[in-house]
């Protein structure tokens, strides 16, 4: 048994710049690779999330019934939950939707704006919930990073300082909208 | 009989420093000239203050009851402390309830980087709102030449009515309704290109705290708001008094 | 001037004793909702048709105090005790009139020697019912503006303050704050001009008992506001009325119409230099409105929004002039005070809280209707005793005093004696005087739903936590009866009720709270029964264990 720690990235209702800015790190990722396994991420190949994971990054807000069941299989699962961008903290740009009905939403989605093949999807994507909400409205969260997208240097810092252990106090660093 | 004297001069501490002060001061003057930071929304140099946004609250010796600095005056002997732990947990709230009040997305403000709503989460220090959000159906009004008014990103802060009524005079925009359901309007409710006492000077614009007022041509990077003319127009006018 | 007064009230009095009966019909808001109008009308026409006008003659007067039992109709046949109808139709009014030489209706009557009349004591109220809303004469009579003559003539505005200080009365809008401390500010006031406000903007949910003295005794007011200028050396006052009470604001026109023709209102009242006008200004249904400095907004044209106190209307009010703020009721007890004098006031109630207090009881209660106490009567003779119980079956549960800024006092405290201190103590305000009785079968997490609805749409907007603290308090509230609050959502809602409480700009929202708090300190169970059964933390244990599997 490895005694480093497990690291997780969940891609949630996003737009994948949380996880851009996450590989951003560039050649520091060795450094991180050096303090943490990362178990389980769009970014490897592992299907089921596993037992226990010591840190889980969460990009996106929950929208679909799939982010819903995802979000709280993962919290159960994971010692530190970490809300990774504006969609993460406030739900942002997916939450744009929510002043509309979610049958309005997939209509001019669909209908309106296809101009092939105008029909709704039923299967194989997974249905809205009516409303898009923050992780932290779902389940609780241990640690937010705003911004859209956090930057790099941010993501390192937060990261280095959960994985020593401490909380990350990001002052000024980061923002909703940075 | 009268007072021997006009303006009376009082000795009060904020924060634990001794401070000077004319009565017709408020706390808010002279913490800000003390380079003492208290956060506030609604209060803008230049025209009447209304103590709406509750940020500015301080805590003041001998009463239980949380002070608006804004119009709060000086007074002999007052402690006043401004940044306590409960004062920091009310403001905390305080923009916790503004951003989930209206549909806040900085990401894709024009104000993103010169707000002040934006600023003073930053500054003190919210990660995260922990009010659910309201989502309330609000319509943009882009029918100015020069300007639009987006109510999604509108405070309540009324900058706008006083500046617009105190400053230019002329009185286009108000408030409708009653609580949450409240909304800035121009004229009686009409389209503000469509607004006959609105004389396109865009002091409102410049005043916004948030990007619910701008200017049609600016992006992103370009919408920093100017509002040093305020203090001078004000200065003019009573010095031609 | 006196002896006009008195020739006034003589030829009242002869003009009554022509008549050997006089049937009174009430004629305020409640009885006129189950048409008293058409009652009093039918009367009319029948006394015409038996041709007895000369021996008999009907009125319509204020309010009889037993809304309950309404339409009321009194029967005065010069004997010692009236007779009392009660839930009079049309059809009823040739028995009533047929009886008047023999025997009372028997089916009709209802007993004056009930707790309900018995027990009450009528400062406030002791014209209602009684005399002609709509007639100055029957006020005069009643010794009414004798007080302001006596007061105008033979006493200096300090004497008349200290009156008011003597009689220990605190305000009835519900702050409490004395009377007699804020006329000795607003007159001690720099101020060239001063001005003398009557709050008639009564907004309680259940609340009506200003509208009930508009409607059955207008006078009163305008002597209690005429004497209040006197003493603050104010010349203009003005009464502001919500838009909703329009009969109320019809009966106070007339009333300043006449009181101005009778020279107790206007330029050199009763031939003394002293001036006094009274205008009405009408509310446009903003409940914000009656909160004092919103309410000089509005009278000054602006939008009806508070400003943060200090500077007070004393200082700082109408206009920017001095200004005496007082609520209909307290206004209603001047006259008395300074016609008996401050001592004879003081004799009632108890230590703090001096005199009677006028409520409204209404909700789950038998003998719903207005009634005036002295201030120590306990609830449970309010209840029980005066408003003869619970009308449904089943017990009391609780009593919301104080409207939205008010709380419940569970029946537990049913033996609390009613003051200014004893109510605030258990967590509710006396307020204006709304008094609701819920029994057993009430929702409390409904009742501090319905309340905080109130506010919510009620609050003006200007302060950021009443305008959006509110509707996240409302929201909670709402999950919770239906029955889908969690552990969380409590936290949330205790944590924004000490927000909203200490943060708010005006009245309003600092008590917007108070419902919630008041039924979560003695009802809290009730909110643990609306929570999710199965807490979300039940089901990630199951899953856990399922992957353990």
């Amino acid at each position: 048994m490895s005694t480093k720690q497990t690291l997780a990235t969940v891609w949630l209702d996003g737009c994948s710049g949380c996880h851009m800015s996450f590989l951003d790190i560039d050649e520091r990722l060795l450094e991180l690779a050096v303090l943490a396994d990362l178990v389980y991420s769009p970014l490897v190949d592992t299907k089921e999330f596993p037992e226990m994971v010591d840190i889980t990054l969460i990009e996106g807000a929950v929208s679909s019934e799939e982010d819903y069941h995802k979000i709280k299989k993962v919290r159960a699962h994971t010692r530190l939950l970490v809300s990774l961008g504006d969609c993460a903290v406030t739900a942002n740009v997916p939450a744009m939707r929510n002043r509309f009905s979610v049958r309005s939403v997939l209509e001019r989605a669909y209908l309106e704006n296809a101009d092939l093949n105008q029909q709704i999807p039923v299967e194989v994507i997974p249905s809205l919930r009516e409303r898009s909400v923050p992780v932290h409205q779902v389940v609780p969260v241990d640690i937010f990073i705003p911004g859209c997208p956090p930057s790099n240097d941010t993501i390192y810092y937060g990261l280095t300082e959960l994985l020593a252990g401490r909380r990350p106090d990001f002052g000024t660093m980061t923002r909703f909208g940075a | 009989m009268k007072r021997p004297f006009k303006t009376r001069i009082k000795t009060l501490k904020i924060d634990g420093i001794d401070v000077g002060a004319r009565e017709d001061e408020t706390l808010l003057e002279l913490a800000q000239e003390n380079d003492i930071f208290i956060p506030t929304l609604c209060h803008l140099e230049g025209v009447h203050d209304i103590g709406g946004c509750r940020l500015c609250l301080v805590e003041v010796k001998g009463t239980n009851k949380l002070l608006p600095a804004c119009m709060t005056y000086a007074e002999e002997g007052m402690e006043v402390t401004t940044n306590s732990e409960r004062l920091q947990m009310y403001r905390r709230q305080v923009l916790d309830l503004l951003f989930s009040e209206r549909n806040h997305v900085c990401s894709v403000c024009v104000s993103n980087g010169h707000c002040e709503l934006q600023w003073l989460a930053g500054k003190l220090g919210i990660s995260h709102v922990g009010v659910p959000y309201l989502y309330p159906q609000l319509s943009v009004d882009a029918s100015h030449r020069f300007y639009i008014y987006d109510p999604n990103r509108c405070i309540l802060c009324t900058r706008c009515v006083r500046v617009c009524d105190e400053i230019e005079g002329a009185h286009t925009w108000d408030v409708m309704g009653r609580g949450t359901d409240c909304l800035i309007i121009s004229d009686l409710n009409q389209p503000w290109g469509t607004s006959d006492t609105c004389t396109r000077c865009g002091k409102c614009v410049q005043v916004c705290p948030t990007g619910a007022l701008f200017h049609k041509t600016k992006a992103v990077a370009e919408m920093e708001k100017r509002r040093d003319f305020l203090p001078y127009l004000r200065t003019m006018r009573e010095g031609r008094k | 001037m006196l002896e006009r007064l008195e020739e006034i009230a003589a030829t009242e009095q002869l003009f009554a004793e022509e008549f050997a009966h006089t049937v009174n019909v009430c004629m305020a808001a409640g009885c006129m909702s189950s048409q008293s109008g058409l009652i009093k009308e039918a009367f009319d026409k029948e006394i015409e048709r038996g041709g007895v006008e000369r021996r008999c003659r009907v009125r319509g007067t204020g309010c009889m105090g037993l809304c309950a039992a309404g339409p009321l109709v009194t029967v005065d046949s010069q004997t010692p005790d009236e007779v009392l109808y009660q839930q009079v139709k049309v059809e009823d009014v040739p028995d009533i009139i047929n009886a008047l030489e023999g025997q009372p209706v028997k089916r009709l009557q209802c007993s004056i020697d009930i707790p309900f009349f018995k027990r009450q004591k009528k400062i406030v109220l002791e014209n209602s019912g009684i005399i002609d809303p709509e007639r100055i004469e029957e006020y005069i009579a009643r010794d009414g503006y004798s007080a302001l003559l006596r007061a105008i003539t033979e006493m200096s505005p300090s004497d008349v303050i200290d009156e008011i200080v003597a009689s220990g009365l605190r305000g009835r809008g519900g702050g409490g704050y004395p009377t007699g401390l804020k006329w000795t500010t607003v007159a001690k006031s720099d101020g060239e001009v001063k001005y003398v406000i009557c709050n008639a903007d009564e907004g309680d949910p259940g609340a009506f008992m200003d509208r009930s003295v508009l409607e059955s005794d207008p006078h009163r007011i305008l002597e209690g506001m005429a004497i209040a200028g006197y003493a603050i050396g104010a010349s203009q006052g003005y009464v502001y009325v919500r838009g909703e009470y329009p009969l109320a604001v019809a009966r106070l026109k007339t009333a300043i119409r006449q009181a101005r023709r009778s020279n107790m209102l206007g330029s050199g009242i009763g031939g003394t230099p002293f001036n006094f006008h009274v205008d009405i200004r009408l509310g446009a249904g903003a409940f914000v409105c009656g909160e004092e400095t919103a309410l000089i907004a509005s009278i000054e044209g602006k939008r009806g929004q508070p400003r943060p106190r200090p500077p007070y209307p004393a200082e700082y009010g109408l206009w920017g002039c001095p200004t005496l703020i007082n609520n209909v009721e307290t206004l209603a007890s001047v006259a008395p005070i300074v016609r008996n004098g401050g001592e004879w006031y003081a004799q009632y109630g108890t230590a703090t809280s001096k005199g009677t207090k006028v409520f409204a009881l209404a909700g789950g209660i038998r003998n719903t209707g207005l009634i005036e106490v002295p201030m120590g009567t306990s609830l449970r003779d309010i209840i029980y005793d005066i408003g003869g119980g619970i009308s449904a079956m089943g017990e009391c549960k609780a009593i919301q005093t104080g409207g939205p800024s008010g709380g419940c006092i569970p029946a537990a405290y049913l033996d609390t004696l009613v003051d200014y201190e004893s109510l605030a103590a258990l967590g509710s305000i006396m307020g204006s005087g709304g008094m609701i009785v819920m029994d057993e079968s009430t929702s409390m997490v409904d009742v501090a739903r319905y309340f905080m609805e109130f506010c919510m749409t009620e609050s003006c907007g200007r302060c950021v936590p009443c305008r959006v603290g509110t509707v996240h308090m409302y929201n909670i509230l709402d999950k919770f009866s239906r029955h889908e609050g969690t552990q969380d959502d409590l936290v949330l809602l205790e944590k924004l009720c000490d927000m909203v409480r200490n943060t708010s700009l005006c009245g309003l929202g600092q008590t917007a709270p108070n419902p919630v708090l008041s039924t979560l300190r003695y009802f809290r169970s009730e909110y643990m029964d609306c929570m999710i059964p199965e807490p979300d933390g039940a089901e990630i244990i199951n899953e856990t264990l399922e992957v353990a599997q």
